[in-house]
C-alpha cells in the first residue's frame, strides 16, 4: 500500500530525513519510534504534504501512485490521514460542520452522494461511541477549549469517521493520561482491520501496551536504522535509546559528523 | 518552502456595463446644477430650500482627508456629473413600462423585477445610476400601510412626511459628504411603516452604478412609528471602470416608542484592480435615531466591495431603554482601504449598545475600525459592549482599531475587547489533511470568523454574504 524509497526531506533548510524506506501493506500496523529530533514527526508531516517541509529526494508511492505530486487536501481524499500531535482550532467553526464537510468531501471524491446534515449527524453519533466522545463537544469549535485529551480523542473521531486506507498517528499517546490512552486505544484497535494500514509515531513504548504492532522500526538522524518485531519496543523500554545510537553511529560514521 | 502569499481575485462578475441612452446634465457642481436635478424632479420649493442650504454649508466645509487611515487624490467635484438616469417614461403604470434593457441588467444582477419572477417576500427598489426604475410589491405593501417608494416618487406624494423627518438624524451641514449628498441626492428609498404594523415582507433597495462618469449620491429615510417593525436590505454593485467613482450616500432611519428597524447590507460595490485603479469611492453616512422608549436599531454591514470606504453607521439612543446594534464585517484585498466602524451615542436612560465589527485584510489593503462610544451624563445605567477583531491573510495588509470611549455617567459600563489573528499556515494543512481544498479551508475559516455577524444577516442574506467572502478571497492565500 505505501511504498516510502530513500526519501530525503528538509525543513527549513535542514535536512531531516536522509534516506528513509519503509513498505507498510494493508492489515498492518507499524510503528517508528526514535529519540526526540530523529525525523518522525518530520516524516509524519512529508507523507501527509505539509507545505513546510521540502522533499529533496526519494519517492513515495501510494496504492502504486506518486504522493508527492499531490496537494494535501488530495492526499486525505485518497485514504491518507495524519492525526496530529497538535491539533489546531478552528474558531468558529463547529466540529460537525467540519467533519461532515471533510466526509462529504471524501464521498464527492469516491463518486458516493453527499449526506445531509441530518444524515450525518446519525452517523456522527454512531462513530462518537468508538471513542467515547462527548455530543456536546460536536457542536463546539473545532477543538477551541478542548483539553488535551479531548483533542486526541477528536483526531481518532475523525479518523473513525474518514475511515482513511493509512492511518499516521503522530504522538498520538503524547499528554494523554492512563484513561483517555485507554479510551484512544482501544478507539484505533476498533477501527484497525485488514484493508487499512496504521503507522504510529510514538516516543515511549507504554502506546504499543494497547495497540500491539506488528513492526517496529528505529528511527535515527533520518534514517530507520533498525527494525524488528514487537519485542524491539521492548527492547528500547529497558535499554534506553543509547545502544541504538552507539550502534548507528559506528556502522554509520558519516551520520554522526554530519 | 512554503508562504501565505497573495494571488489574484477572482473576476469581479458585475462588472459589465449596460448599453442604455441616458439622460444626462452637464458635468459640475454648482447653485445652477441643483436648480436644474430639482427642476428634473418636479420638486416643492422646500426641498429646493433644502439642497440649496446644504450645498452653501458644503462650500464652506472641508474634506475629511486627514483623520481617516485612508489616503486618496484630491476629489474633483466640478469633473462629476451629478445627474444621469436611463431614457424612459417618467411615470410607469406597470413593470411591462419599464425599458427591457434595465430589467435585464437587474435579472442579472440576480434581483428579477418582473411580476412573475419577482422574488418571493421581499420588496425590491431598483436604483440606477440617479434614479429609482422600479419598485416592486408597492401595491401589496400599501394594504398594510406601509409605504415603499422611491424618493423622488416620496417627495411629491407624501411631501409632509419627507419634511418632517428629512435631515432630522444627519443635518445638511453634518459633514462634508452629507452636505454634498444633501444638495445633490437624486433618488433612493423611502420606507414608512405606520403605527403598530410589522412590515410583512422584507424590503430591500439593489443599488447599481452604469455611468462611467456619474456619481452615485442617493438617499434613504426609513421611519418606524410606534411598535412598528421592519426589516431592510441594500446591496450594490458597479461596472468596471478605470475610473473612480464617487457614491456619497446619507441614509436615516427613525424609530419611535417600541419600534424596531433592522437594516442589513451588503456592499460590493467595484473595488478597482489589483494596483488599485479604479473602483468606487464609498462615502456614506448613515445613521439611525432611536427617538422612542424601548426602540431598536440593528445595523449589519457586510463590506467586501469599493476602493475605499468611510462608513459610520450610527445610532442616537434616546429614548430610554433603547437599543442600538452594529454588527459588522470588512473585508479589504489588493489596494483597498476601509476606515469604518460606529458611533454609539447613549443620551436615554438604560440604553444599550452591541458593536461586533470583524475586519478580514488581505493583500496590500489596509482595514481600520473606527468607533465612539459616547455615555451622555444623562444616561444612568448604560451598557455597551464592543469587540473588534482583526484577522490578517499575508503580511503586506494592515489593521487598525480605533475606539474612542467618553464617558460622563459613572453608572455606565462600557467593555471593549479587541484581538488580531492571522490565518496560519497551520489551520490551513489541518483542514486540507481532512481532504478540504485550500479554498474551501479558507472560505471555512473566514465564516468561521465571520460567524457572529452573519448570524444576523437574513437567511438569503447570510448564504450570498459566505459566498461574496470565498469568492473576494479566493487565491488569496497560496
Amino acid at each position: 500500500m505505501l511504498e516510502i524509497r530513500d526519501l530525503h526531506a528538509r525543513v527549513e533548510g535542514k535536512d531531516i530525513l536522509r534516506g528513509v524506506s519503509l513498505t507498510v501493506k494493508r492489515g498492518e500496523v507499524h510503528a517508528i519510534m526514535g529519540p526526540n529530533g530523529s525525523g518522525k514527526s518530520t516524516l509524519a508531516k512529508v507523507l501527509a504534504g505539509h507545505p513546510s517541509y521540502e522533499v529533496t529526494s526519494g519517492e513515495v508511492l501510494f496504492d502504486g501512485k506518486n504522493l508527492l505530486e499531490l496537494e494535501p487536501d488530495e492526499r486525505a481524499r485518497e485514504g491518507v490521514f495524519l492525526a496530529f500531535q497538535y491539533p489546531v482550532e478552528i474558531p468558529g467553526v463547529s466540529n460537525a460542520q467540519f467533519l461532515r464537510l471533510a466526509y462529504n468531501e471524501k464521498r464527492k471524491h469516491l463518486g458516493e452522494e453527499e449526506l445531509d446534515p441530518l444524515e450525518f449527524k446519525d452517523l456522527l453519533k454512531e462513530r462518537a461511541q468508538i471513542v467515547e466522545m462527548d455530543a456536546g463537544l460536536m457542536s463546539r469549535s473545532v477543538n477551541e477549549g478542548f483539553s488535551g485529551g479531548e483533542k486526541k480523542r477528536n483526531e481518532i473521531l475523525q479518523m473513525a469517521v474518514l475511515e482513511p486506507k493509512l492511518a499516521v498517528l503522530d504522538e498520538t499517546d503524547s499528554g494523554l493520561d492512563i484513561d483517555a490512552l485507554r479510551i484512544v486505544s482501544e478507539g484505533v484497535n476498533k477501527l484497525r482491520h485488514a484493508d487499512n494500514a496504521i503507522v504510529l509515531v510514538t516516543h515511549y513504548q507504554r502506546l504499543l501496551n494497547y495497540i500491539v504492532p506488528d513492526y517496529v522500526h528505529v528511527l535515527y538522524k533520518g534514517r530507520i536504522v533498525r527494525s524488528g518485531g514487537k519485542e524491539l519496543a521492548l527492547a528500547l523500554e529497558e535499554k534506553g535509546y543509547d545502544w541504538i545510537k552507539d550502534e548507528a553511529e559506528e556502522s554509520q560514521p558519516s551520520a554522526a559528523s554530519a | 518552502m512554503s508562504s501565505i502569499e497573495l494571488l489574484t481575485n477572482k473576476e469581479y462578475k458585475y462588472g459589465f456595463v449596460t448599453d442604455i441612452e441616458s439622460d444626462m446634465i452637464p458635468r459640475g457642481l454648482s447653485e445652477d446644477t441643483i436648480r436644474l436635478i430639482s427642476a428634473k424632479k418636479n420638486e416643492p420649493e422646500f426641498m429646493l430650500e433644502f439642497r440649496l442650504k446644504a450645498y452653501r454649508n458644503w462650500l464652506k466645509m472641508e474634506e475629511p482627508q486627514h483623520w481617516p487611515n485612508i489616503t486618496y487624490p484630491k476629489v474633483d467635484y466640478q469633473d462629476i456629473i451629478y445627474y444621469s438616469a436611463p431614457k424612459q417614461k417618467a411615470t410607469k403604470a406597470s413593470m411591462d413600462e419599464v425599458d427591457p434593457e434595465l430589467i435585464k441588467t437587474f435579472e442579472k444582477l440576480g434581483i428579477p423585477l418582473t411580476e412573475q419572477k419577482m422574488l418571493a417576500g421581499v420588496a425590491v427598489d431598483a436604483v440606477f445610476d440617479s434614479v429609482s426604475v422600479a419598485t416592486t410589491y408597492k401595491a401589496k405593501l400599501k394594504q398594510h400601510g406601509v409605504i415603499f417608494c422611491s424618493f423622488s416618487e416620496a417627495v411629491l406624494e407624501y411631501p409632509e412626511l419627507i419634511k418632517k423627518y428629512l435631515g432630522t438624524v444627519v443635518p445638511t451641514n453634518d459633514n462634508y459628504f452629507a452636505a454634498l449628498n444633501s444638495a445633490v441626492f437624486t433618488d433612493g428609498s423611502f420606507v414608512f411603516i405606520p403605527k403598530g404594523v410589522h412590515c410583512p415582507m422584507e424590503l430591500s433597495t439593489y443599488f447599481r452604478i452604469n455611468n462611467s462618469e456619474s456619481g452615485q449620491f442617493e438617499r434613504t429615510l426609513i421611519i418606524a412609528e410606534e411598535g412598528a417593525h421592519v426589516s431592510y436590505l441594500e446591496g450594490c454593485t458597479a461596472p468596471k471602470f478605470d475610473k473612480n467613482q464617487l457614491h456619497a450616500a446619507v441614509v436615516e432611519l427613525v424609530a419611535l416608542d417600541d419600534a424596531e428597524i433592522k437594516y442589513s447590507t451588503v456592499q460590493n460595490w467595484y473595488a478597482g484592480d489589483e494596483e488599485g485603479k479604479g473602483g468606487i469611492y464609498n462615502f456614506v453616512t448613515k445613521r439611525g435615531a432611536c427617538r422612542g422608549r424601548n426602540s431598536k436599531i440593528s445595523w449589519t454591514q457586510v463590506e467586501t466591495g469599493s476602493a475605499i470606504t468611510w462608513k459610520y453607521p450610527s445610532c442616537i439612543l434616546q429614548g430610554d431603554n433603547s437599543i442600538g446594534e452594529f454588527y459588522s464585517v470588512a473585508l479589504t484585498n489588493h489596494a483597498q482601504q476601509a476606515d469604518t466602524g460606529t458611533k454609539m451615542i447613549h443620551i436615554g436612560k438604560n440604553t444599550r449598545s452591541n458593536i461586533v465589527s470583524k475586519g478580514i485584510s488581505a493583500g496590500k489593503s489596509n482595514n481600520s475600525y473606527r468607533g465612539l462610544v459616547k455615555v451622555l451624563a444623562g444616561a444612568e445605567g448604560a451598557r455597551n459592549y464592543t469587540q473588534c477583531d482583526s484577522l490578517l491573510i499575508g503580511d503586506k495588509c494592515g489593521a487598525n482599531t480605533f475606539p474612542y470611549i467618553e464617558v460622563s455617567n459613572n453608572t455606565a459600563k462600557v467593555e471593549h475587547e479587541a484581538t488580531t489573528s492571522r490565518i496560519s499556515e497551520e489551520q490551513l494543512f489541518y483542514l486540507r489533511q481532512r481532504g478540504i481544498s485550500q479554498e474551501d479551508a479558507v472560505s471555512l475559516i473566514i465564516n468561521g470568523f465571520c460567524k457572529d455577524v452573519f448570524r444576523e444577516l437574513p437567511m438569503e442574506f447570510a448564504v450570498e454574504a459566505q459566498r461574496l467572502l470565498g469568492m473576494k478571497l479566493e487565491g488569496s492565500v497560496g
